[in-house]
């Protein structure tokens, strides 16, 4: 397999570092002076309860949303005066369904390929080897409509790597799916950072997700980042068996739950769209 | 360059692949032109001094209702713009690095093509009915012009409509509430001369009765335009052009 190159200028192999980055939503700080860098060919890890912080985060670092302060590079550009080169080194799987369901899989990828100007010729070689890589070719012509919540997923993830991207940003990638389809998007995560060089920035409420396939982790907590750091020396932190979930319970004072309607309407709705 | 335009085709060409899976909605559009030529149209022809002494009414309508028909379906467009935001379709297109404009223009576009079906429809119907048309190539190509830009002219008006209002429900209204004013303060069924001053003026301002008038010049043997084609053209091409600009500062903050 060939590795496709990417252009991203040196940035002391830094995939992405954020100055202070924070978002208001009126009286509400969603997002409150985070401070982290990404290596390239890193898998770090975002956990937090709902309503952390951790979708706004990502939809800033993707140029979807100004920040109200801070500054940040992502793949070597600065996030407010180089947006469009940010864009075209990134790939972005949002929490929210993205697949076109009135598209089939070709139809969606050929999109994608097209949006990042994939060069003419090599379009349908590579929509045919994303497709292939993620087990899709059988269903490449049917509506996305039809795909199960894994499928769906996995083209999302085709999507958003045909340009071969240098950071990918995935929220929360297994929500919804069963434990077959949440390990296709482990491997395909692993897969993606082996074959692209590519850093990958993933959300997820699955501690053992997160302890088995991030290198390191951001715990955030109501727009604040608490704590970064390997899993293994997180779990040292908090005692000697401990496991992810007792990092998460100690650290953010509660067992996971909270959240406001809003986050729940959300997560319910994308989840049932995914089904 | 190149790349801007394959970008932008990129997006038409999603869209109009929708309307290829779900034709349906094509068919269920050109019932509502054909009951108005049918319905409407009839009634009306016999009333006296409606039409210029030169054609009869059903000739004047028939322009009219094509434009009609083709801003009802554009006026709605916006819906789609704000489901596609609700779903996430929309991050798709906003996190690549296609230029905004070239997202907005490829709706637009695709917005144009699809209000030719309603044309194909409008012309069988009114050849039908006995409407004395012109089928002369470079009229046909005229008013498909006409169509197309007077679509994306107004279903970019919707989606700047879309991102004020933010969510389908108020979008609703919105909509209801736009169509009539465009549609009533126009030439399409009835002569701007006929008019109060104040409507006239508002008509005036009308990028509809510019599409409607041209059609009228372009469709029909023995039509004529009030304004001139060249005026015509100017306005819906600034027009949207205008709406194209603004569309493009507002489209990118649906996400936020
Ligand atoms: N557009 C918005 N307008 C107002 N408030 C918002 C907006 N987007 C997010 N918020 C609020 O900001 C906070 C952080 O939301 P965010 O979606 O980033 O959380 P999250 O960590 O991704 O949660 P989850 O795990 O449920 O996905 C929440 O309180 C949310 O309600
Ligand atoms: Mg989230």
């Amino acid at each position: 397999m060939t590795v496709i190159g990417t252009d991203s200028p040196a940035s002391g192999g830094l995939a992405i570092e954020t100055f202070a980055l924070s978002r208001r939503f009126g009286a509400l700080t969603a997002v409150d002076g985070a401070s982290l860098s990404v290596r390239s060919a890193e898998i770090f890890g975002l956990i937090g309860p709902n309503g952390a912080g951790k979708s706004t985060l990502i939809k800033m670092l993707t140029t979807m949303l100004p920040p109200s302060g801070g500054h940040a590079t992502v793949a070597g550009f600065d996030l407010r005066t180089q947006a469009g080169q940010v864009r075209r080194h990134i790939g972005y799987v949002p929490q929210l369904l993205s697949a076109d369901g009135e598209l089939t899989g070709y139809e969606n990828l050929l999109l994608s390929a097209r949006l990042y100007l994939v060069p003419r010729g090599e379009r349908e070689g590579r929509i045919r080897q994303a497709l292939e890589l993620m087990g899709l070719t059988e269903v490449r012509d049917r509506l996305v409509r039809q795909y199960s919540g894994g499928m769906i997923r996995r083209l999302e993830i085709a999507q958003s790597t045909l340009h071969a991207p240098s950071v990918i940003f995935l929220d929360e990638p297994t929500e919804g799916l069963d434990p077959v389809g949440r390990h296709a998007v482990w491997l395909h995560i692993r897969d993606l950072r082996a074959r692209l060089g590519a850093a990958v920035i993933v959300t997820t409420h699955y501690m053992d997700e997160a302890d088995a396939l991030c290198d390191r982790i951001a715990l955030i907590d109501r727009g604040r980042i608490l704590v970064t750091d390997t899993p293994t020396a997180l779990k040292r932190q908090i005692g000697e068996r401990a496991t992810l979930d007792d990092v998460f319970a100690q650290m953010t004072g509660q067992a996971q739950e909270g959240g406001n309607y809003r986050d729940v309407r959300r997560t319910r709705r994308a989840a049932r769209e995914h089904a | 360059m190149g790349g801007y335009l394959t970008q932008l085709l990129a997006v038409a060409d999603a869209e109009l692949r929708k309307l290829r899976h779900d034709p349906w909605e094509l068919a269920s559009r050109a019932i509502q032109p054909v009951l108005w030529l049918l319905l409407f149209g009839n009634v009306m022809a016999r009333v006296r001094g409606l039409a210029p002494q030169s054609i009869p009414y059903l000739d004047f309508l028939a322009p009219g209702i094509l434009a009609q028909s083709a801003l009802f379906v554009a006026i709605f467009y916006g819906i789609s713009a704000i489901w596609e935001r609700d779903l996430g379709v929309l991050h798709r297109y906003l996190v690549s690095p296609a230029p905004r404009s070239a997202l907005v223009s490829g709706k637009a576009l695709s917005s144009g093509a699809r209000a030719l079906s309603q044309a194909v429809v409008v012309y069988f119907c009114a050849a039908a009915m006995g409407v004395h048309l012109s089928l002369r190539p470079t009229n046909v190509a005229a008013a498909i012009l006409l169509i197309a830009l007077g679509s994306a002219l107004f279903s970019t008006f919707s989606l700047i409509m879309a991102c004020i209002v933010r969510t389908r429900e108020r979008f609703m209204g919105i909509g209801q509430v736009l169509t009539m004013p465009i549609f009533f303060a126009s030439n399409a069924i009835y002569p701007v001369a006929l008019m109060p001053t104040w409507l006239q003026i508002l008509a005036r301002l009308n990028p509809l009765t510019y599409e409607v008038d041209g059609l009228r010049a372009v469709m029909l043997a023995r039509g004529s335009s009030v304004f001139g084609l060249t005026r015509d053209f100017t306005v819906l091409a600034v027009a949207g052009i205008a709406m194209i600009a603004v569309a493009t500062r507002m489209y990118p903050r649906m996400t936020e």
